[in-house]
């Protein structure tokens, strides 16, 4: 289903959209009121791009310093071209050393590979550990925001699910209760773990180290307690210095969640004496998104959600209306790029309103890729026949004075004399929820002659 | 100086009163304003439908018609944001590159070049301002709320000068509207969503007249006021300027 049906399914509960809606927009809130404390915040917007294209534009030798880099420091480096490549490295590494269970935290690259699913079919048992994406987890739904994972579940629903899947008791969404029952459940699993994956929130060419991003804490809990730690990243995730992280740590938070900072952020350099490290790198699209010069910045990304939480549409149709591993602003200018007939309708579900690219930390001209992704899509994608065909002709009138002025003529002449039944068909979607204009006895046009005349 | 007057399209056939009231307000600041008969529309509705190559005959129009002129100026933002942004895809000749610079919306030409705020107006109503997102974010005619700018908005600075007129504040003060151009009927239901919620918005904070320097936003608005039998009147900006009560 394109996306303006699945929002209209979604639209039919009216209240849980205005619940979803209203959670949202308290978490923009709380990001402007953060961002407002940041003296120079457009200031360092700037920056953050500017870093940014100057990775991208030297993606290579960054890419080639960091391996070497992470290599001297004893971690493994591996390369993966797509998301099949990906899992399979995974795999391997875990075959190596028996692993049968698996804790994971937050990362949507795993996501987009599917790895669990890949996993799974493996006898291996992958536990998300981010308390979000553990819930989505036990629902068998996918993320529907990519910093708040279970955002359009109400904590009642938690319940029902916890008591079903973790035996809790009743307690009428009780969030103490529910997430310190999710706290022994995770706990468990940590501690029987034997190997644990990670995302990447940045990866530091001139140190060979990398920074995960958590407020749970739940990477480190991972990470320190199996013996083999495989982070997970796109080769996109690189900044060029450790100093850089004074500028993305900044950005990062207040942008997702309107904290100053993450409860942890976690530096990982080397593995501890007799464990390992792995980091798999992967591009899966990545580089050919690259090489589409109108799109190239939509690399900048660094996955605060920002958009999503910005977004009037997101807000009022929920993550799973995109059917993509990102949905919201960013994920429609990502996921044409990977899929452009399936994900063809996400570059319209938009106003163009551009609250998103003014809102991205990184500065990505989000609206604009949208309009661009646009103009691609009527092209090499098929499309509606009335659509087009509207359009085309629209395209010819338009651009002949004559054949306009006797088309508005007409039109407005049938606005105003054909009857209601007929003009409020089911063909006229304005008309199902919205009156038309009134039509006036004349237009501009006739009464700027008239007046000419009377002058 | 001399001032072409770009009406658009669904200005020019549903809103006559929009373009007369917008030509009233130049002609009392002093301007010779003239208008090019024979204009017809900005290629707008193609462009965002992923048609812009189909609407290069009309954005060549716009600059046939519009090319002699000083200034041209219209009373829609979004318009006029496409004309700045979008007439890229024309050859760049200097006619073109003129057209684009100097095609102003009607409040921020009012503000910026002629450098007025108090046209005489009175209009002793509680007025909310519908800041539309092309103007707000393209054009740049106020700080949005995403951006940690200092506060401006061309809009205010002009109703404030308003004998009697009473401004109020939203609770979301600007929101999208939900219109979107062809959006509003390929993505119905999120459209006319987006439309109830800033309506309620409006009624929340007393405000009896909306107002705003797109009508095309105003147009979804009303539609969505006029089904539902809402208590609330809706102008574009140009008719409060216009105004004498």
């Amino acid at each position: 289903m394109a996306h303006a049906d699945e929002a209209a399914v979604f639209n039919k509960d009216e209240a849980k959209v205005d619940w979803h809606d209203k959670a949202l927009w308290f978490v923009r809130q709380k990001r402007d009121k953060s961002a407002h404390n940041v003296k120079g915040w457009e200031n360092l917007r700037d920056l953050a791009s500017a870093i940014k294209a100057n990775v991208l534009s030297n993606l290579d030798g960054y890419l080639l310093q960091f391996e070497e880099n992470a290599q001297k420091n004893g971690v493994t480096v591996h390369w993966a071209a797509d998301a099949e490549e990906h899992n399979k490295i995974v795999h391997s590494i875990l075959a190596k050393h028996d692993v049968k269970k698996v804790v994971k935290s937050k990362s949507m690259l795993t996501e987009e590979c599917h790895l669990n699913p890949y996993l799974e079919s493996h006898d291996i048992e992958v536990i998300d550990t981010d308390l979000g994406e553990r819930i989505v987890q036990l629902a068998q739904e996918p993320p529907s925001h990519i910093v708040l994972p279970a955002i359009h579940k109400r904590k009642e629903e938690v319940d029902v699910l916890f008591q079903e899947h973790l035996g809790t008791k009743p307690c009428n969404g009780d969030p103490q209760y529910l997430t310190s029952e999710a706290r022994k459940h995770l706990r468990d699993k940590f501690l029987k773990a034997d190997a644990a994956i990670t995302g990447v929130n940045f990866a530091v060419a001139d140190t060979g180290g990398f920074v995960v991003c958590t407020n749970e804490g739940n990477a480190d809990m991972g990470a320190h307690l199996a013996k083999v730690h495989i982070a997970c990243m796109g080769m996109e995730k690189l900044i060029p210095q450790e100093k850089h992280l004074g500028v993305f740590l900044r950005l990062l938070a207040r942008s997702a969640t309107g904290q100053p900072i993450t409860t942890y952020s976690s530096h990982f350099n080397k593995p501890e004496p007799g464990k390992e490290m792995h980091i798999v790198i992967v591009d899966n699209g990545r580089t050919e998104q690259l090489s589409r010069e109108d799109f190239r910045a939509s690399l900048h990304c660094i996955r605060c959600g920002a958009c999503m939480n910005t977004c009037p549409i997101y807000r009022r149709s929920g993550g799973h209306s995109y059917k993509a591993t990102i949905p919201g602003p960013i994920g429609s200018i990502l996921s044409p790029g990977i899929d452009l007939k399936k994900h063809s309708s996400l570059p319209f579900a938009s106003t163009l309103c551009g609250s998103c690219s003014d809102v991205c930390p990184v500065k990505i001209n989000i609206h604009e890729q949208l309009y661009k992704w646009r103009q691609v899509i009527v092209k090499d994608v098929p499309q509606p026949v009335v659509k087009k065909t509207v359009l085309k002709i629209a395209g010819s009138v338009l651009a002949n004075s004559k054949m306009y002025s006797f088309v508005g003529k007409s039109s407005r002449f049938m606005l105003k004399h054909a009857p209601r039944f007929l003009i409020y068909s089911k063909l006229n979607a304005w008309g199902k929820a919205r009156d038309l204009p009134e039509v006036k006895n004349e237009n501009f046009d006739e009464w700027y002659k008239k007046r000419k005349k009377n002058e | 100086m001399k001032v072409g007057l770009f009406i658009p399209c669904y200005i020019n056939q549903l809103y006559p009163q929009v373009g007369i009231a917008t030509l009233e307000v130049l002609e009392k600041l002093g301007v010779e304003v003239v208008y090019p008969t024979g204009q017809t529309c900005c290629g707008q509705p193609l462009g965002n439908s992923g048609y812009e190559d189909d609407s290069k005959g009309i954005c060549q129009l716009f600059v046939e018609n519009f090319k002699e002129f000083d200034y041209i100026v219209g009373p829609s933002g979004s318009c006029v944001y496409h004309v700045k942004k979008h007439f890229d895809i024309l050859e760049q000749t200097e006619e073109v590159i003129r057209v684009r610079k100097n095609t102003y919306e009607l409040c921020q030409f009012i503000y910026e070049v002629l450098g007025k705020t108090d046209l005489g107006a009175s209009f002793p109503y509680k007025v909310g301002i519908h800041k539309s997102c092309h103007g707000l974010r393209g054009l740049r005619l106020g700080s949005c709320s995403e951006r940690m700018d200092d506060h401006y908005s061309t809009e205010e600075s002009l109703l404030k000068e308003v004998k009697g007129l009473e401004l109020k504040t939203l609770n979301r003060v600007d929101e999208c509207c939900g219109f979107g151009g062809t959006f509003s009927v390929f993505e119905e239901a999120i459209s006319v969503k987006m439309g109830k919620d800033r309506i309620q918005d409006h009624l929340d904070s007393d405000v009896e007249v909306v107002t705003g320097a797109d009508h095309s936003c105003l147009m979804h608005l009303e539609g969505l006021i006029n089904r539902n039998k809402q208590p609330l009147k809706v102008m574009h900006i140009a008719e409060i300027l216009n105004s004498s009560i």
